[in-house]
């Protein structure tokens, strides 16, 4: 699935929802439903900073897609990073670094991506396209 | 003698609070979140337009009508603070940016140019970040060393340990009077006894105490006393530091600019006498007087009667927390400000702090600036709910409330 769509997909499910208990409610069995990440890759290194919960996002490159596991100690965040997850994995570095995080805004997350809150939406983000820089510049060197 | 308590009415004091009408995601806003800032009265938001109105002038500069007016008025705020802290000497206040500047410059002057190698300052675990780094930093510059008192499971200290390590090597104890995470109330007269007959300087971090208990520096005998006018109704951006004049006038300036110089040429600057030595630059004028205004405020209302009323409000809260047995609270001193910090079991404070914003209520979660304290606990964080005078029983009900809801959603 393209990104655009996998953002719209998710913006049609979050349309559904009537208030902030049922978009929460959401978020938390998403964020419950799955062990998303190996524990192995449950280390500092992986950790993203200035969070209020701890967050993992850990990258593997195959030559052409980038996948994304992550995981979170705080629900919510989980279910965040579960959202992120399905837009922005298995994706080449160049469809991430060109995406939009205008879905976040649709979904009325925004209050999540101001700076002050460290709950590490906007770190994941920038994780993300960070990795997606570094294997867009690994591939140029490489070739 | 004893002044008859005075029985407060928060009904009519949230009248003074405009800020306490507001609705947050259609709830009405359930402020909780005092220890990390207080809100203003209309008085001080009064105060401030005031002086920007009619009188905003560079104090102690001009011989204009303004400029004296402003600098009057500053100076009248320095005397208020004096009195409510019962300084000996107004020249004892020095205006800051608040608790932080104060603590960074008893660390950069008086510490640059007293401890030595090998010398020990005495902190506690339960310390903000203000109160630790500026002495690591110090530390790291003069080869001391810091040495961190324990807390005992409650969040008392363990003064046992203190005694201990009351050694003569120890040329400073830097030490909270109220802690903004757990609430304890330090026994600061105690700490400072015993430290003075070491011949060890204590600074105070006054950050959480002065908004809720009677400070009385001559009574506490402190050397330095810090403090932030936010955390007491007033703006930010502004403070103090109490210091002994003895002191003061031995300490070797902040920072260099103007207002702290008495003549200078390129060959040589001589400093102004106390409290402007340490206030180069253009002061906070204006927040020194919204900072007056919130003393006087205090004053109305009567620090006594405050604390009684907060302390009333905090056992309701905590008695009310604890009817809940999946709430843990971290921090149970016998001695403690409103403060209470609390951990519901299985659900992360930052999740519930999340659901609990969306009913409107604001508490704070995190390590709250003092991570080792959270490590000590070995807990990530704890959501914090810090009352204030202007609380009701009714909202520490909708935080109940709140909490039974972020169970439903999590458990
Ligand atoms: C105990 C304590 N010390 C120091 C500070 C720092 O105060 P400020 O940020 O106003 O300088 C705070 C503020 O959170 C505090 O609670």
């Amino acid at each position: 699935m393209k990104i655009q769509d996998a953002s719209n997909s998710i913006i049609n499910e979050f349309d559904n929802f009537e208030d902030w208990m049922d978009k929460y409610n959401y978020l938390i069995e998403l964020g419950k439903s799955l062990p998303m990440i190996e524990e192995k890759y449950k280390v500092e290194s992986n950790l993203i900073p200035g969070c209020q919960s701890r967050v993992w996002l850990h990258a593997e490159f195959d030559g052409k897609l980038i996948h994304f596991t992550a995981d979170s100690d705080a629900v919510i965040t989980r279910g965040i990073a579960n959202l992120l997850i399905r837009v922005y994995s298995d994706h080449t570095p160049q469809e991430i670094l060109d995406a939009s995080t205008e879905f976040i805004k649709e979904i009325g997350l925004t209050e999540h991506l101001s700076p002050t809150r460290s709950n590490g939406l906007m770190s994941m983000i920038k994780q993300i396209k960070m990795y997606a820089l570094a294997y867009k510049t690994k591939l140029a060197i490489d070739q | 003698m004893e002044k008859q308590l005075q029985l407060l009415d928060p009904m009519v004091i949230r009248k003074d609070f405009p800020i306490l009408s507001t609705m947050v995601n259609n709830h009405p806003l359930v402020y909780l979140d005092n220890a990390a800032t207080t809100q203003k009265p209309q008085a001080v938001l009064d105060a401030l337009t005031d002086y920007y109105l009619h009188y905003n002038a560079n104090v102690h500069r001009g011989v204009h009508h303004l400029s004296q007016q402003a600098t009057i008025a500053f100076e009248n705020v320095r005397e208020k603070i004096r009195q409510f802290i019962n300084a000996a000497s107004s020249h004892e206040i020095i205006y800051t940016r608040g608790t932080t500047e104060s603590i960074n410059l008893v660390a950069s002057t008086w510490g640059r140019k007293n401890i030595k190698a090998g010398d020990e300052i005495l902190i506690s675990e339960i310390e903000h970040h203000s109160n630790i780094v500026p002495w690591q930093m110090l530390c790291e510059e003069k080869q001391a060393i810091l040495k961190v008192i324990p807390i005992h499971e409650n969040g008392t200290l363990d003064m046992d340990a203190f005694y201990q390590m009351l050694t003569d090597k120890v040329k400073l104890l830097a030490i909270t009077h109220v802690s903004n995470t757990l609430g304890t109330i330090t026994p600061v007269k105690e700490l400072i006894d015993a430290a003075h007959a070491n011949n060890t300087i204590v600074l105070v971090d006054g950050a959480q105490a002065l908004s809720h208990i009677k400070v009385d520096v001559q009574d506490l005998g402190c050397d330095f006393y810090a403090f932030s006018a936010h955390k007491i109704y007033g703006p930010m951006g502004i403070g103090g530091l109490y210091g002994k004049e003895h002191i003061l006038e031995a300490m070797p300036p902040y920072q260099g600019g103007g207002e702290m110089i008495q003549s200078v040429s390129f060959e040589k600057t001589t400093y102004n006498e106390l409290p402007f030595k340490f206030e180069a630059g253009t002061p906070n004028a204006g927040g020194a007087i919204g900072f007056g205004a919130a003393l006087d405020y205090i004053n109305k209302l009567g620090i006594d009667n405050i604390a009684a009323y907060e302390h009333r409000l905090g056992n309701y809260a905590t008695r009310r927390l604890m009817e809940n047995s999946n709430i843990r609270i971290v921090g149970t001193a016998p001695e403690k400000a409103s403060v209470i910090s609390f951990l519901i079991d299985r659900i992360h404070p930052f999740d519930a702090g999340t659901i609990l914003d969306q009913m409107g209520i604001a508490v704070r979660t995190g390590n709250h600036c003092t991570q080792p304290l959270m490590d000590k606990y070995g807990v990530p964080g704890t959501i914090r709910a810090s009352l204030a005078f202007y609380n009701t029983e009714s909202e520490v009900d909708a935080l109940i409330n709140g909490i039974s809801k972020v169970e439903q959603l999590f458990l």
